[in-house]
This record gives structure tokens, C-alpha cells and sequence, in this order.
């Protein structure tokens, strides 16, 4: 019962709602945003391509399974916190680069941690919600 | 009173949305059937979209444009898979 409809859109929503979701974690620092609404945004979009293609299809458009993307992200999240450490500063203390990139800005461990954050949430809503819909 | 954006959008635009989403919710409460709910959910988040982006206008918060386009995404999902499961249970 695929919708012919719905599958034409979602090949164009996909890439809007992975972009937004960039945007939102990049922008997560200074103003409303961050990681997990960006994390939540981009499983949406994977979310939408499982129902209207399918969870197998779904599985393999991510490049790697959601298990080892939480670990990715855990990973990631965990290292921002040890650089600090590795400098002198109690864990967790917050380290800057001083350069400012056009697009992104000041880029630091907090940004680190956002995308660790991110790489979480996406991981973690994909187990639940290809397991849910391949349980049935 | 001067009519203008301020006052509209304060005695006028607003108290409209907000009548308009309590009329929704009537009949998401006494909808016969449950498509019906749904297409009135569907409805009630597309009145809070408009509410959230006229309440942008009156404050000049940009920010709040960005929560309006984010629910425009993902309410969408929402009526979605309520159509899936429907058609779901009625095969």
C-alpha cells in the first residue's frame, strides 16, 4: 500500500528536514536550538522515509546501524569532556578556538558535545522506531 | 481606537485563532468517527502555526518563525501515520 503521494514528497522533505536539523544544532549555542531538537528533527525525517518506503529501506539509507550510532555519539560527547582534562582544566570545562568561521561561528567542546547529543538522539528514536515498526 | 498592525493583531487576528481553535476542539471531542479526530487535530496544529507565526509579528521575535516552520515538518508526520494505522486497521 505505498502512496505514491506521499513517497514523491518525502524525497523532498527528507533532505529539507536532515539540513534543518543541522541548522538547528549549530545554531544551538547562542539561540533556542541545539542537538536534541536537531537530533529529534532528523529521526523525524528517517522516521517518514521508513513509513513511506518501508523500515528495510529505511535501514539502508543510514550508513550504519542506530546501535553504533549511539556509541558514535557517546564517543564524541565523552571526548569533548576529556579535552579539557588533557589541558589542565577540571572535566568538562569548556574550551574555544579563537579563529570564528563564517558560517558556524566560535567553535568549542560545547559544539562537540552538541553533536555528540545529536548523534544520540538520533541513534536512540531509530532503535525504538524501526523495532516498533518491524515488531508488528 | 487606532487601528493599527498592533491593535489588529491583538483585538482581532488572535481572538479569531483562538475561537477557531475552540471549535476544532469541539469536534475533535464529539468527531463520529476517529478520521474525523484526526483531520481536526491536523487542523488544531495548523491554527497553532498560525497563531505562533502571528504572535512572531506582534513581538518581532524571529526565533519563534524557526518553531513555526519545525511544527509546519513534523505535524505533517503526525496525521501520516494516524492515515497509516487507520488504513492498517481497516484491512
Amino acid at each position: 500500500m505505498p502512496s505514491l503521494i506521499l513517497s514523491t514528497a518525502t524525497r523532498y522533505l527528507l533532505p529539507l528536514m536532515l539540513l534543518f536539523s543541522v541548522f538547528v544544532l549549530i545554531r544551538g549555542h547562542n539561540e533556542p536550538g541545539g542537538g536534541f531538537i536537531g537530533g529529534l528533527v532528523a529521526s523525524t525525517a528517517y522516521a517518514l522515509y521508513a513509513i513511506s518506503s518501508g523500515v528495510e529501506k529505511a535501514r539502508a539509507a543510514l550508513p550504519i546501524e542506530p546501535r553504533y550510532i549511539i556509541a558514535v555519539g557517546l564517543g564524541i560527547a565523552v571526548t569533548s569532556g576529556m579535552i579539557s582534562m588533557i589541558l589542565g582544566d577540571p572535566f568538562m570545562t569548556s574550551q574555544w578556538l579563537d579563529t570564528v568561521f563564517p558560517v558556524i561561528g566560535k567553535v568549542g567542546t560545547p559544539v562537540m558535545f552538541d553533536t555528540g547529543v545529536y548523534l544520540v538522539v538520533i541513534g536512540v528514536t531509530l532503535t525504538i522506531i524501526f523495532n516498533l515498526a518491524e515488531g508488528e | 481606537m487606532v487601528i493599527n498592525l498592533e491593535n489588529v493583531i491583538d483585538w482581532f487576528i488572535l481572538p479569531l485563532l483562538v475561537i477557531a481553535v475552540v471549535i476544532v476542539f469541539i469536534r475533535l471531542v464529539k468527531g463520529p468517527e476517529l478520521p474525523d479526530r484526526v483531520v481536526s487535530l491536523d487542523l488544531m496544529t495548523s491554527i497553532g502555526i498560525g497563531i505562533i507565526a502571528t504572535y512572531a509579528m506582534a513581538t518581532g521575535e524571529q526565533v519563534l518563525i524557526d518553531v513555526a516552520i519545525i511544527l509546519a515538518l513534523i505535524s505533517f508526520l503526525g496525521t501520516v501515520a494516524f492515515a497509516y494505522y487507520i488504513e492498517r486497521r481497516a484491512s
